[in-house]
């Protein structure tokens, strides 16, 4: 089993760290059991699993969502910075600067691009050009949104959701933001374009990702280091390139082996003999 | 045609009384998907309250009974009162029931509205009484000399005092930082909970408001029929104004009312004579039953955004 300890991300200091958390879903469904990982500052993490593993669970234990599913983290602890967290409200969280980015998107559809962006500023005591300025940072990142800023954001594209919810989340000025599944549904050029602008703010605005995926091959291709949740449990971890080169890791997600692409059928027949844990 | 014009200027103007009601439940059911029953039992309770206290102030603090002074103390104590009251149903009937199906909320929200009903009339007596809001129930002079109109002060006066308070709550929706989160939490209570917007604290505004709107319409509503227990009643006729106007549009509840308000009583004076009369107090019903048929989301409700 993992523990807490990272090997080395592009700081050692302690910034997010999760120790040995269990989650149970209305008292009885028990899906993380005992999952440890932690995310330096600056650095692009990526929690990767099959549908099921447990990777939304972990976020949103992290961001304190949880609760709102009926969910509970019963052991274990959260810390960011040094501080518990796993007790606290999402709101003092957003205060702190750790901003979740749900999976679906979840876009204020009714509201338009722009007051779906300001919204993500509601935590912040700032002025009006403080907020007038990091709206106009975000357009600069996703020029897009600010074509479509007028539009309602029930009648955008995927694509164009998926911005406007990362945007949302940067307009809260986090200092981490906790990305679920970004690729959901896209094609695969905007999933490009959308990993490249986290690579952007990740460099730039030195925002820390943890990213949820299982578009594996992209994912690894834009995080520093990745971790592995199999039901539940964290099964590898390693730096991104490791992962990527990793035998076990291509086979069971991007169904290749040492001798190229199989047939799905005997992919499918050879994953379910052969699993890390069972 | 200046009998037309008589009967439909009356029709609106009791419509923006029915406008009044239904914003109420705009409020709530927007920012948080419940079904207010109560709405209509708040308004009773806001004017009863606002009663009570003009009867015992005069006692209690030896100001002059029916002065401005007993008026004012009165309605802010009646607005605190419902302001509490607001609150304390979010905090202790509504925040339990967090995640349930709408329906339970709903089932909630009637066992309420006989609670508020029966502890208004504990506290406050079940007996009839007029409320003066000092506006006389006179004709204007000028449109009745003028053009032979007779249009009410009084009703003219709730009018635009309803007008007032909807362009204002609609101004607060549209370009305040909290207006804007109520629609947000309206529209997805997860996604507003992940950017950090605290949905209890919303969730207290917005009942707050609905209470201070349930006073407005109490009050007025009291004033023109003397403050009873049908004052609860008057309140179903939301129903067929929001079915118009659409559950979650304020400016739908706006023009929902002035409908209902026109149409009924065009309705009454221009059809009812070949059916026997009173169908005042049904039709509105109709109305709506037939509206259902047609544009089930309202005039002016949000259409489900479905991506294809």
């Amino acid at each position: 089993m993992s523990t807490e300890s990272v090997s080395d991300g592009p700081s050692a200091t302690p910034y997010l760290t999760i120790n040995n958390i269990e989650v149970i879903y209305d008292h009885v469904i028990l899906v993380l059991k005992g999952v440890s990982m932690s995310v330096p500052k600056g650095g692009i993490v990526a929690l990767l699993g099959a549908n099921g593993a447990g990777k939304s669970t972990t976020l949103k234990s992290i961001s304190n969502l949880l609760r709102a599913e009926r969910g509970d983290v019963t052991k274990g602890s959260i810390e960011f910075k040094g501080a518990r967290v796993d007790q606290m409200t999402p709101n003092d969280l957003v205060k702190r600067g750790v901003v979740q980015v749900m999976e679906g998107r979840h876009c204020f559809g009714h509201l338009t691009i722009e007051e779906n962006l300001l919204t993500g500023a509601y935590t912040r005591r700032a002025s009006r050009s403080d907020i007038r300025n990091s709206l106009d940072l975000v357009y600069n990142y996703f020029p897009r949104l600010r074509e479509r800023r007028g539009s309602q954001a029930g009648y955008t594209s995927g694509g164009e959701q998926q911005m406007c919810a990362i945007g949302r989340a940067i307009m809260a000025n986090p200092e981490m933001v906790l990305l679920d599944e970004p690729s959901m549904g896209l094609a695969p050029q905007i999933v490009e374009e959308i990993f490249e602008i986290v690579k952007d703010l990740n460099a730039k605005e030195q925002v820390s990702f943890l990213l949820a995926e299982q578009n594996t091959m992209v994912a690894l291709r834009y995080a520093d280091f990745g971790y592995i949740l199999e039901n539940g449990r964290i099964v590898m971890e390693g730096e991104a390139k490791e992962l990527a080169d990793n035998e076990d890791v291509k086979e069971f997600y991007l169904g290749l082996s040492g001798e190229g692409r199989k047939s799905f059928r005997e992919v499918k027949h050879y994953r379910r003999r052969k699993r890390w844990l069972s | 045609m200046q009998f037309f014009l008589e009967v439909l200027i009356g029709g609106l103007l009791s419509g923006v009384l029915y406008s009044l009601v239904a914003l109420g439940f705009v409020l709530i059911f927007k920012a948080s998907g419940v079904f207010n029953f109560a709405q209509g039992a708040m308004v009773f309770f806001a004017a009863l309250t606002f009663v009570g206290f003009t009867e015992v102030l005069p006692g209690w603090t030896g100001l002059e009974a029916g002065g401005t002074a007993v008026f004012w103390l009165a309605f802010v104590l009646a607005l605190a009162s419902m302001v509490v009251l607001g609150i304390a149903t979010e905090k202790i009937v509504l925040r339990p029931l967090v995640n349930q199906p709408p329906i339970t909320l709903f089932m909630a929200t009637i066992g309420l509205t006989y609670l508020v009903e029966g502890i208004a009339q504990g506290i406050w007596g079940a007996n009839v009484r007029g409320l003066d809001l000092g506006i006389e129930d006179v004709p204007i002079e000028y449109m009745l000399e003028q053009h032979n109109i007779l249009i009410s002060t009084f009703d003219l006066f709730a009018a635009l005092l309803a007008g007032l308070l909807v362009g204002s709550l609609a101004l607060f929706f549209q370009y305040t930082k909290v207006g804007r989160a109520l629609r947000a939490v309206a529209d997805d209570h997860q996604a507003a909970l992940s950017i950090g917007i605290p949905l209890q604290h919303i969730w207290a505004i917005v009942w707050g408001v609905a209470g201070f709107v349930a006073l407005v319409a109490g009050l007025i509503w009291g004033a023109r029929n003397g403050v009873q227990f049908a004052l609860t009643f008057t309140a179903l006729k939301a129903l067929p104004v929001l079915i118009l106007g659409g559950f979650t549009s304020v400016p739908g509840a706006i023009v929902g009312g002035l409908i209902i308000g026109a149409s009924e009583k065009l309705a009454e004076v221009y059809v009812g004579p070949f059916v026997g009369g009173g169908i005042e107090s049904w039709f509105p019903y109709v109305l709506a039953l037939l509206f259902l048929l047609v544009r089930p989301e309202g005039l002016f409700g949000e259409r489900h955004i479905d991506r294809v």
